[in-house]
């Protein structure tokens, strides 16, 4: 793990408003994530998990608190120094894949360069270096549809990777996964995280992947249970 | 927006290919209904000109002041003639009758015909193309020219034998006019007029002799002002000393024009067909748009999400509905123009001006925009947490 702290939640609290109705989804959370770490949240469906990565991404305000990622807190941000902020420091993995059906792997895997600013050309030979470190040489043309869903999940980690962010944000990267699909992906996160000093936080259900965490962190009803070091940590 | 972006934008428009073919339709039925029924509104309206599009040497028409369109014809003295002639500033004036005659074709039966009687000395206001004979053999006696569709149409011999072709009237052929003999010298071409009687064009003289009898038979005096003289101030001259209306060939058109847009029908339907290919091609494509984006509305949060700003999605969707715009309303105005060149020897009317094109490229710009603000207000709206949601 790297110096210092990636990620800081002090006294988290985020609620959704429905016309009179207020869900408390977020209630003072605590917690500090390490330069480096692979850390897992975990815990049932509605306790906040998505809520509490949503917040540290920079997509959802919260109430009041605060959340300081890579020094810098998210309150002060305005929405588009925000929306700069998620394309530099964060990559995202999500359950379904969420890649582009009608855009190549390489396609997709160069959105966030092209984001950036860079170039189609540049950003797509960028792109295949890329898709080769996660196996998929040869496979650069292809649509999502004509690609498994293990190797689409690794189109998806490749786009998260390719602009070299801080911190990796996953939902669920495994669960639409079969168990060894799912080890080759998580062997993908974790080999990216410790060979490049990145964070990554993964929301995550499935116990076949715990044994990939340093650290898990248990939620319940929107408050932070307890946080346990992982397999991976030597525990 | 860069270049790798537009190539996405574009690459995510062109990929859903039934969205993307059924907001061309869209747009494509809109422009190709606006142009097309624009297109024949105004052929039908520039008919009802047409005969003063052929008559294009004079300057100016004078007339009764209660004429309200051309073949709204309030016959003058022919005393009129010579008090144009009176005013300063005129350099020529020529009388000009116009009337509907009937003609006695060899079958026994009868056909209204419009007919000319042009000036017998200087044969000024006669057809713009003679297709067969010369405009100066109307000097020769009893002699007409007979336009060629009424020729082959509604003048033309009866078959010899029943279901067997008709035979065009030609050069030599004899009519009936009111009784009298007339002697076909010629056949033209003139502009197709609303009313669809054949056109029969003769000497002013021998017009008057056809025509039922009257005590008043000038219907127009064709007048060209001296070369010093301003139009404008010679139709004011002419109207003010004489009482009578003058006006120029532009302002009689539009005279004509507006009559028939007052007292028709015409605009009014020409304008509900237009109206409902303008909404139900708005309809069309905003809905078919809408539901793009909606599908799309999960990638749009993703590319949120990796940093993509309002304005560059904003970009994205503009990008995305102006080429949909750009084809569909290049298709409609294609098949507009084709049409066009396919109606050219048929009796459709059909005229299509760049102004139409204009308006109607103005209105698959509204229709885009309203296709595209609808979009907008959903990514707008979009929260980036979209993404996580299964």
């Amino acid at each position: 793990m790297g110096q210092g702290a990636a990620i800081i939640c002090r006294q988290l609290v985020k609620s959704y408003r429905n016309d009179n109705e207020v869900t408390p989804a977020l209630q003072g959370i605590n917690l500090e994530v390490q330069r480096g770490e692979l850390m897992m949240l975990v815990g049932p469906s509605g306790c906040g998990k998505t809520t509490l990565i949503s917040v540290i991404a920079g997509i959802l305000d919260h109430d009041s608190g605060d959340c300081i990622v890579l020094d810098q807190d998210l309150k002060s941000l305005s929405d588009r120094q925000r929306t700069n902020f998620r394309g530099i420091h964060l990559g995202f993995v999500f359950q379904s894949f969420n890649l582009i059906p009608t855009l190549t792997a390489r396609e997709n895997v160069a959105v966030p360069l092209m984001i950036q600013g860079m170039a189609f050309h540049e950003a797509v030979a960028r792109a295949d270096e890329v898709l080769a470190t996660v196996g998929l040489q040869g496979r650069e043309h292809s649509l999502p549809t004509h690609l498994s869903g293990g190797q689409q999940q690794r189109v998806a980690i490749a786009r998260a990777l390719v602009h070299k962010p801080s911190i990796i944000v996953c939902d669920e990267p495994t669960s639409a996964l079969d168990k060894a699909t799912g080890h080759q992906v998580m062997e993908l996160l974790r080999t990216a995280t410790h060979n490049s000093g990145r964070t990554l936080v993964i929301v995550t259900h499935d116990a076949r992947i715990f044994e990939f965490a340093d650290r898990i962190a248990t939620m319940n009803d929107g408050k932070l249970e307890g946080i346990e070091k992982g397999r991976a940590a030597g525990v | 927006m860069n270049t790798g972006m537009l190539r996405i934008a574009l690459k995510m428009l062109f990929g859903n290919r039934g969205k993307y073919f059924g907001m061309i339709a869209g747009v494509f039925f809109a422009s190709l209904v606006m142009t097309q029924q624009l297109a024949i509104f105004t052929g039908l309206m520039s008919r009802t000109f047409g005969f003063m599009t052929d008559t294009g040497l004079p300057d100016i028409w004078v007339m009764d002041r209660n004429v309200q369109f051309i073949d709204d014809v309030k016959p003058l003295r022919d005393t009129t003639l010579y008090r144009v002639r009176g005013v300063e500033g005129v350099a020529w004036a020529v009388p000009l009758y116009k009337g509907m005659i009937k003609a006695r074709l060899s079958n026994g039966g009868f056909q209204s015909c419009n007919v000319i009687g042009l000036d017998d000395a200087t044969l000024v206001g006669g057809p713009p193309i003679m297709l067969e004979g010369k405009l100066a053999d109307l000097r020769r006696s009893d002699s007409v020219i007979v336009d060629d569709v009424g020729a082959a149409g509604k003048l033309a011999h009866p078959p010899e034998y029943p279901g067997g072709p008709r035979k065009p009237l030609q050069v030599g052929d004899t009519i009936e006019l009111n009784d009298k003999r007339a002697i076909v010298v010629g056949i033209a071409r003139v502009s197709r007029t609303f009313q669809s009687q054949p056109v029969i064009y003769t000497t002013y003289s021998r017009a008057t002799t056809f025509a039922p009898r009257e005590r008043k038979l000038l219907s127009f005096v064709l007048v060209k002002a001296a070369a010093d003289t301003p139009i404008p101030v010679l139709t004011e001259r002419i109207s003010k000393q004489l009482n009578l209306a003058a006006y120029t060939n532009d302002e009689f058109s539009w005279l004509t024009v507006k009559y028939f847009l007052k007292y028709t029908g015409i605009p009014i339907n020409f304008g509900i067909a237009v109206t409902l290919g303008f909404i139900v091609g708005t309809a069309i494509a905003g809905q078919t748009f809408y539901s793009f984006t909606i599908d799309n509305l999960r990638y749009l949060g993703t590319l949120k999400a990796m940093g993509a700003t309002n304005q560059l999605l904003l970009g994205m969707i503009l990008v995305q509905a102006s080429v949909v715009g750009l084809v569909g309303y290049g298709l409609g105005v294609g098949v507009a123009s084709l049409t066009q060149l396919l109606s050219t020897t048929s009796e459709l009317a059909f005229r299509f001006p760049w102004q139409i094109m204009a308006a109607s490229g103005t209105a698959v710009v509204v229709i885009c925009l309203v296709s595209a603000t609808i979009a907008l207000i959903k990514v707008m709206r979009l929260e980036p947490a979209i993404v996580f949601r299964g």
